[in-house]
């Protein structure tokens, strides 16, 4: 059974007369435990898709279903409380808290989630074992995503979702950063969706999902995905 | 979540502290200025009780150079005296019920003190202004020679304190009264004859025509049931001449007229003060709501409900405000205690700290507000900001 369908979604922003339709009536399935990745321009709603599956907003029109739930007319407190226990983030912004330490800022979720994951663990999981008392500002970029990605697991959710995670790293952190959150993703069993301007990483990817113009272009699966270290970086 | 506010608080020490002082300032205001007025209503309640006379006698003279409400704020009327067989003529007035006179002295020579002191001589037997308010705190008899010395009079019982060269055993020190009497030292009409004796053959003292024990300064009388104080002091007025009767009345009304002035103007800038400190404590949360916009969204992303940012935010306010409010109760008695003489000397009017039961009611009052304040301030503008977008706060950064 598909862990998430959407079902003739559209999402219109309206400035004044100007309407703009992000999501133009996209219908869509995903398996659970697939590693799928959103390719598209600059503009085509990627973002914007990954956010109405997120929570973090609401569609215009039509029905997304999340393991059989529907979310897309949950209030804002049901969506809080969907966020909590089901999806985890990861950004091009890392959106750490300045004022708490890492293993503190991974450590929030505890409060938060219904089912979390060891703090600890997975600091140690992302090799932040040696840096837990450290303060964001502290360490690098890749580093800080490290941190990001340690606390979006650390929720342990259904639904790990990614938004450019490597837009703000330089090449070679960004390779680092991807494998592991790949490889941990994996190794948890966990349904993956990242949003990406990378075509390598489409290479991995169980289904490369094409996005323009607000609507789906194309969305293949692929048989024989290659591995981690296939992959010609 | 408790942990995480107090994190937060720390994370930022200096957000804290500025928040911190802000409350402090609130709570000094609300606090200190409630403390000032109930200090002055307390002046005014102790001279009303302790003016148990309803007419106050005084040579004319006294009566032309000295204010009445100075006569009890600052406790004489100067050098200025009357005879026996004057209070014998005011004695006959019909009406009154008791009679009691007390003969005033100043001395700039006390050995002890730096200021002026004012000595008041009084008549045990006959009196009853002073002693109701002497005998709680009355702390030895007060034989030939011994003085009750006023709370703010540096002396202890046990010492002396020299007067125009005679030493005077110190028998007790008397309860506050916040008035001009706390600086004065009581004594037997015996005694301060005594010392204006001395007085004369020292040269210091030379305004006394006559014999001294034959000398009053002052007055009191209290009427019979039913009489009209005012019937009563114009009677004198007519009847004895060289003397000035007034009505107790008309100097606890005008000590309440100019109190009742300030304290509408006291209470104006209070609120004025607190209004103000208010709004800034508005701002500073507004704009650190504002500054804390992507940490809050972090939040939320996580999926913490709008509910319980709010309460993370109220939680935080109401720690600073807590302290904050604390402080500025205790530093509110700490200043006004201190400052207590200079502050009714400044306004000129009797000061007394209130009883402690109301000291705490104004603590508990201002502490209450404080708390009020922040979390309100807090929880409005943390409201304001969730309804913003999440998702758009998160990728603008
Ligand atoms: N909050 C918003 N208000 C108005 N228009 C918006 C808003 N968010 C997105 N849009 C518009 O919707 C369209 C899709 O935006 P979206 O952010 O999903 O694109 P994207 O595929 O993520 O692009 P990029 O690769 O640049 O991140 C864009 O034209 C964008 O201008
Ligand atoms: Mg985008």
């Amino acid at each position: 059974m598909a862990i998430v369908e959407f079902k003739e979604v559209s999402r219109v922003y309206r400035n004044g007369d100007h309407e703009q339709r992000a999501l133009d009536r996209v219908n869509l399935q995903l398996e659970e435990g697939k590693f799928i990745v959103i390719l598209g321009p600059s503009g085509a709603g990627k973002s914007t898709l990954l956010n109405l599956l997120g929570g973090l907003d609401n569609p215009t029109e039509g029905t997304i279903m999340v393991k059989g739930r529907d979310i897309s007319t949950l209030s804002a407190n049901e969506l809080a409380d969907y966020r909590a226990a089901s999806v985890g983030f990861v950004f091009q912004s890392y959106n750490l808290i300045p004022t708490l330490t890492v293993i503190e800022n991974v450590a929030l979720v505890k409060e938060i989630a219904p089912k979390p994951l060891s703090s600890h663990d997975m600091l140690k999981a992302v090799g932040l074992a040696d840096h837990i008392h450290q303060f964001p500002s502290e360490l690098s970029g890749g580093e800080q995503q490290r941190v990001s990605i340690a606390r979006a697991l650390a929720k342990n959710p259904d639904i790990l979702l990614c938004d450019e995670p490597t837009g703000a790293l330089d090449s070679e952190t960004g390779v680092v950063v991807l494998k592991l959150l790949l490889s941990m993703a994996r190794e948890m069993g966990k349904t993956i969706i990242i949003v990406t301007h990378n075509q390598n990483i489409a290479k991995m990817a169980d289904v490369v999902i094409r996005v323009k113009n607000g609507k789906i272009q194309s969305c293949e699966e692929q048989a024989n995905p290659m591995s981690v270290d296939e992959v010609d970086w | 979540m408790k942990r995480l506010a107090v994190k937060n608080l720390l994370g930022r020490p200096g957000r804290t502290a500025a928040l911190f002082f802000l409350v402090l300032l609130l709570s000094l205001t609300l606090c200190g200025g409630g403390l000032v007025l109930s200090s002055l209503r307390t002046g005014l309640g102790s001279l009303e009780n302790r003016l148990g006379a309803d007419v106050i006698v005084m040579p004319a003279k006294a009566a032309l150079k000295t204010d009445l409400d100075t006569l009890f704020l600052q406790g004489t009327i100067g050098p200025y005296y009357m005879n026996m067989s004057t209070v014998d003529k005011i004695a006959k007035t019909e009406g009154i019920s008791r009679l009691s006179t007390q003969i005033f002295l100043s001395s700039m020579r006390a050995s002890c003190c730096s200021i002026p002191i004012q000595v008041i001589g009084f008549d045990p037997e006959s009196d009853f202004t002073v002693s109701s308010w002497l005998k709680e705190s009355r702390q030895g008899s007060l034989d030939e020679g011994r003085l009750l010395v006023g709370s703010r009079v540096n002396a202890n019982p046990g010492e002396s304190i020299k007067l125009y060269n005679i030493s005077c055993p110190v028998a007790g020190q008397l309860q506050p009264t916040g008035t001009g009497l706390d600086t004065a030292v009581y004594c037997t009409l015996p005694t301060i004859r005594t010392l204006m004796t001395a007085a004369e053959d020292l040269g210091g003292y030379s305004s006394i025509s006559g014999d001294p024990s034959e000398t009053v300064s002052a007055v009191y009388i209290k009427v019979k049931e039913g009489v009209d104080p005012k019937d009563v002091a114009d009677s004198i007025n007519v009847h004895v001449r060289k003397v000035k009767a007034v009505q107790t009345r008309s100097v606890i009304t005008t000590v309440a007229d100019s109190l009742s002035g300030l304290e509408r103007i006291l209470t104006l800038l209070i609120i004025a003060a607190a209004v103000l400190v208010w709004l800034v404590l508005f701002a500073a949360f507004t704009l650190m709501t504002g500054e804390r916009k992507k940490e809050f969204a972090t939040l939320r992303l996580c999926g913490l409900s709008r509910g319980r940012l709010a309460g993370l935010v109220f939680r935080e306010a109401a720690i600073v405000s807590l302290l904050g409010s604390a402080a500025g109760v205790g530093l509110s008695f700490l200043l006004v205690h201190a400052f207590s003489g200079a502050l009714g000397n400044a306004l000129g009017l009797p000061f007394l700290l209130p009883s402690a039961g109301t000291a705490a009611t104004l603590a508990l009052a201002a502490l209450f507000g404080c708390l009020l304040a922040g979390p309100l301030a807090a929880a409005v503008s943390a409201r304001k900001l969730s309804r913003a977008d999440t998702g758009l706060i998160l990728r603008e950064g």
